[in-house]
């Protein structure tokens, strides 16, 4: 009753090249390539494959490249053969249809049509290489009351704040989701970097408690893993209302992912599938939120900065609002673009809006209504480059989280199959012999070059504009011109056309 | 907002235009006062900083007779505008003493608006009727004149001191106003302005005044967006889109609202880098990271020197990376802060003390009576 | 030649009769914030007495001029040779992108002094500060020597913050018992007896012969530190093809 659907991509090998090592074939979890002895060379089975390039990178003669099928249905502008593959998927199933990682679809990208400003005459740039150029930030409350001691000394009232030596942090990637190794590799780039990755909701691994001042945990609806020391042992504790790739629905963790030791780090038991539901039970509404966050703020003894992690949809901006408004020291905002181990499609490609415009809205109304200074505002949802980091922070965002970005610098070539647990570059699999593909000595320092390699353009882009604080960026509208924008877009952005004078 | 416009240029607060310039002040601490024509003498030498596009002064004590006034000074656009803002001070202030305002005939100085003085002060029944506090009110009304009536603006707004600008040499300016004969202060302040593109209008000179606060700014910053976006939140309103406006509100929310001293107002606007932070004593080092946590939207960032004007003193301060030249000297109770040591020199050639201050190091120079 | 200036004189005409001067030797008097005076100037002796303005000796090329009060910002701006002495202060960016000649100050300077100072076949530019040296002394040096011998009695240390950051070339002696804290990674230092240096011997011994009541002895009588970059190209490891 199935339908063949035709792969996508096709295997080629150059057989000049090939030399029947049989490396790709050892390499591939999917199961593509194999030595075939009657005739004496490699064969792939190309419908198996998902593009993941592990065997192009491996392959010690450059013998393989994985080229887009000119296999094709007839041509219809209305139908793709994306559009109708999944019609025969679901026929062939009667399934939901699955993906992984962020929305692959053609949205606007509104980073790519926001310019940057740099200083001429009347005012100077600033030479980041020569000139001292901070982007350290400081997350959290700033609305500080003044009070003096008896000397007339100002004392430090702030709520505890969190030190970023640079504007960017890891987001929240449970272990599960991703590897043991993956998370030892962020949880020591993070604190080489002076910067904090995020558990995601599948508790922490003891191995990693000694990254504790560097790390986020999260609790999110299915409390995997949540006890006290877990909350003692972070630097900060993340709410987790929404993600961007699905906002308004669960999350979901096979029974096959859940081996021994995730199931130790969850707290639940081996080989059950790991059901997050959709919202928590215990927040119905707004004022449930600050129940929660305070309950959070008490058991830790108001020593830890509570951030709230909500999905940008629509009234994003009212929600951010109600959500400072309950005592979160910081919200994150994850973009409809955001990543994800496993998501709906029609959720993951549907739902939410971009990170841009969210961003602008909730800085603009946190503002209006003067409370922008009770509550830091991190933004996720496919942060590609440092520029992007930049145009962020210009718009007002306080840091940025980075997920997709930090897997890549892992090794993950984006080939969207996470939610199969058969990472060929051992990030997004629980299989042992998958996992130690990645090493986290080279995984962690891969990720510190790719951070110290944006802090440097950040400040080389900084000091084109005139500015050695990140500080002075934040919110620094002016800085930002848009490009082909329609005059709506301008105005949900906040900033003007490119051309129009300061 | 002040309207008239020859040619089709946008005006200053519809779009913003960046400024070069000198700056200059004197002040003697024992309260002595003097006429405006050092000050003169002292921002002509450095001419060559202003393109004759702006000039301004602000004198202090120079109102004895009327100190516990607030002096409004106003340009008119015409007798409508005049008309307008006179019912509306009448409905909210009792004017004590009203005139137009003595000028001279200067060459240079053109396109005169009509310029008027009053002294007054608030109506109590409205005062306690408007729930605020004295000087908030007098803001307010301020504000709503700028802001609602077409052809008027207050330009200087204080007691007992005074704003004087235009457009123009600020030389000149000065003589327009009879500063060198008129007047009498214990400290001015003065600046000349090298606009990029002509204000189109005599409000967008400086000082900037906010009640008794004025200043006078050299420099473009490159953080004035951050700056005006974050103080907006707190009332104020950036109509003129200029960095001495937003600079001047900065100030009177960090003075007034949270009430730092000037020596901490210095470490938030002109904060000190993290590194140079980190090898102060342990008491500095708090207090500064404290201040540079909980405002880090008003670090002012960019080249600046500013000197800041305010009753009883007068305070010289720089940005962080010192990208503004910025001399301060001393001889006897005067004391003198300017862009270049030759405006100090030609109206005191000799001097107890003459220095440059570092980057973000606050220079205060106060009455005798106020320390 | 004498010119007497006032207030009221302008630059240019102050700076045309210096050009068109038919002697050599010009003396100032009363100068008051007149800029660029000297600026290209070939062969002069300049002699000024009070405060001249921005821009003094910008692109020198040769000759002498003498300030008998303090200078301002941008002096001896690229220039190439001669000679400018300063009894007194100095103000912001002395010697930016100075190639050759020398600037003698006998008191203190401003920020940025000697800022990519540099030296090229023959030319070898010296800066010498009596005094101390604001923030970003040598700031980017690619070449040329700045010595600072810290005279100064306003009980400030002898260099303020972020010096030589970016040096490539040159070197910088500080005359001072203990190294100055946070001297960028970049930049080597080691100490030394000013005696036992001959380069520095040279300049310091040519330095006390323009002032009256310096002991070119009695300076290098002393400890030094001398200032020299890491590497001629810092920054190369920072970069990736793209």
């Amino acid at each position: 009753m199935d339908m063949f659907i035709p792969a996508e991509y096709e295997v080629v090998r150059s057989p000049e090249n090939c030399i029947g090592c049989m490396v790709c074939e050892r390499q591939c979890a999917n199961g593509v390539h194999k030595f075939d002895k009657d005739l004496g060379k490699m064969i792939a089975d190309s419908n198996k494959c998902v593009n993941c390039h592990r065997c192009v990178c491996l392959c010690p003669t450059h013998a393989l490249k994985i080229v887009k099928s000119e296999d094709t249905y007839k041509q219809n502008a209305n139908w793709s053969m994306q559009t109708m593959n999944e019609v025969y998927r679901q026929a062939n199933s009667g399934g939901v249809l699955l993906s992984s990682m962020g929305n692959p679809n053609d949205y606007p990208k509104y980073f790519d049509k926001i310019l940057v400003n740099a200083s001429q005459v009347t005012n100077p740039s600033i030479d980041p290489l020569r000139e001292p150029m901070e982007t350290t930030v400081y997350l959290g409350k700033k609305d500080a009351e003044i009070k003096r001691d008896n000397r007339g000394r100002l004392i430090d009232t702030l709520t505890p704040q969190l030190k970023l030596n640079v504007p960017v942090m890891f987001s929240a990637m449970s272990y599960g989701s991703i590897s043991y190794n993956a998370h030892e590799s962020l949880a020591r780039a993070a604190e080489e970097l002076g910067i904090f990755y995020n558990t995601g909701e599948g508790g922490l691994h003891k191995d990693f408690y000694k990254y504790g001042s560097n790390t986020i945990v999260q609790v999110a609806s299915g409390r995997f893993g949540v006890h006290s020391e877990y909350l003692e042992t972070a630097a900060a504790i993340e709410i987790k209302m929404g993600q961007g790739a699905k906002p308004g629905i669960g999350g979901h963790l096979p029974g096959i992912k859940i081996s021994d030791d995730v199931s130790k780090t969850r707290m639940i038991p081996k080989g059950v599938d790991a059901i997050s539901p959709a919202p928590h039970h215990d927040i119905y509404s707004i004022e449930d939120l600050r129940q929660l966050i305070y309950t959070l703020k008490e058991t830790t003894e108001y020593r830890k900065p509570i951030i709230v992690k909500i999905a940008a949809v629509h009234n994003i901006a009212a929600i951010a609002s109600g959500v400072a408004r309950s005592g979160a020291d910081i919200i994150a905002i994850d973009g409809f673009r955001g990543g994800t181990g496993a998501a709906p499609t029609r959720i993951r490609d549907n739902v939410g809006i971009p990170i841009e415009l969210a961003l602008a809205r909730v800085d603009e109304r946190l503002r209006q209504e003067g409370i922008r200074d009770s509550v830091s505002v991190v933004v996720a949802g496919s942060i590609r480059s440092s520029a992007d980091v930049v145009k962020a922070i210009a718009l007002g965002a306080d840091a940025c989280y980075i997920g997709t970005a930090a897997l890549l610098a892992l090794g993950c070539h984006l080939c969207r199959s996470c939610h199969n647990g058969k990472c060929n570059w051992g990030i997004a699999t629980q299989r042992p012999d998958l996992v130690k593909r990645l090493d986290p000595n080279i995984g962690y320092k891969r990720l510190v070059n790719l951070i110290t390699a944006w802090n440097h353009e950040i400040k080389e882009m900084m000091g084109g504009m005139g500015l050695n604080s990140i500080e002075a960026l934040r919110g620094n509208r002016l800085m930002l011109r848009g490009v082909g924008l329609n005059s709506e877009e301008l105005k949900v952005l906040g900033i003007r056309h490119a051309g129009e004078a300061m | 907002m002040f309207k008239s416009n020859a040619n089709n240029a946008p005006f200053e607060g519809e779009v913003r235009i960046p400024s070069g310039c000198a700056v200059s002040a004197v002040i003697d601490r024992s309260g002595k006062t003097m006429t405006g024509e050092n000050i003169i003498r002292s921002i002509a030498t450095m001419h060559d900083r202003s393109n004759g596009l702006g000039g301004g002064f602000a004198g202090y004590g120079i109102y004895p007779d009327y100190k516990d006034y607030y002096a409004f000074h106003l340009f008119y656009n015409d007798f409508q505008s005049r008309k307008g803002t006179e019912d509306f001070l009448n409905k909210h202030f009792e004017i004590v003493y009203s005139s137009e305002m003595k000028t001279r005939k200067t060459k240079g100085i053109i396109n005169v608006p009509i310029i008027y003085r009053y002294f007054l002060y608030p109506l109590s029944k409205k005062l306690n009727n408007s729930l605020m506090d004295e000087e908030q009110y007098v803001v307010k009304c301020v504000n709503r004149i700028n802001a609602e009536i077409d052809g008027a603006f207050v330009f200087s707004s204080g007691k007992n001191m005074g704003i004087f600008k235009g457009v123009g040499y600020p030389e000149d300016i000065g003589r327009f106003y009879l500063l060198d004969e008129e007047y009498k202060g214990y400290a001015w302040t003065a600046h000349g302005r090298y606009p990029t593109n002509t204000p189109g209008w005599w409000g967008g000179a400086h000082p900037f005044g906010l009640l008794d606060y004025s200043i006078v700014h050299n420099g473009e910053i490159s953080s004035y967006d951050a700056n005006r976006r974050y103080i907006e939140m707190f009332g104020y309103k950036c109509s003129l889109q200029t960095d001495t406006e937003v600079i001047t509100y900065v100030i009177d929310y960090l003075i007034r609202v949270k009430k730092l001293t000037l020596g901490e107002v210095a470490k938030v606007i002109s904060a000190s880098f993290w590194s140079t932070i980190e090898e102060k004593s342990e008491e500095e080092k708090r207090e500064e990271t404290f201040l540079r946590k909980a405002f880090p939207s008003l670090l002012i960032n960019g080249p600046f020197s500013i000197i800041f004007g305010y009753n009883g003193g007068i305070m010289a301060l720089n940005d962080r990376l010192k990208l503004r030249s910025m001399v301060c000297a001393e001889n006897g109770d005067l004391a003198f802060i300017s862009s270049e040591e030759c405006g100090i020199r030609v109206i005191e050639p000799e001097l107890d003390r003459i220095f440059s201050p570092s980057g973000g190091q606050p220079i205060v120079y106060t009455l005798k009576e106020k320390e | 030649m004498t010119i007497n200036v006032d207030e009221n004189t302008d630059f240019q005409s102050l700076n045309e009769k210096i050009h068109s001067a038919a002697e050599r030797s010009i003396v100032i008097n009363g100068c008051i914030g007149q800029r660029y005076i000297g600026s290209g100037v070939t062969d002069k002796k300049i002699i000024i007495h009070g405060t001249p303005g921005n821009a003094l000796g910008a692109y020198l090329n040769g000759g002498e001029i003498y300030i008998y009060g303090n200078a301002q910002d941008a002096t001896g701006d690229t220039m190439n040779s001669g000679t400018i002495v300063i009894h007194g202060n100095v103000g912001d960016a002395t010697g930016y992108a100075m190639r050759g000649g020398k600037i003698y100050v006998k008191g203190n300077t401003g920020y940025r002094a000697g800022i990519h100072m540099k030296a090229y076949m023959e030319y070898k530019p010296v800066i010498v500060i009596g005094g101390r040296a604001g923030s970003f002394l040598g700031e980017y040096q690619a070449g040329g020597i700045i010595v600072v011998l810290g005279q100064n009695d306003d009980g400030l240390p002898i260099i303020n913050n972020f010096c030589g950051t970016g040096m490539h070339g040159g070197k910088i002696y500080l005359r001072c018992k203990s190294l100055p804290h946070r001297i960028p990674s970049q930049v080597r230092t080691e100490r030394l007896c000013g005696k036992k240096d001959l380069e520095l011997k040279g300049i310091i011994d040519d330095y006390c012969k323009y002032f009256e009541n310096m002991n070119a002895e009695c300076l290098l009588n002393a400890d030094f530190f001398v200032l020299t970059p890491d590497s001629e190209n810092p920054y190369k490891r920072m970069y990736t093809d793209n």
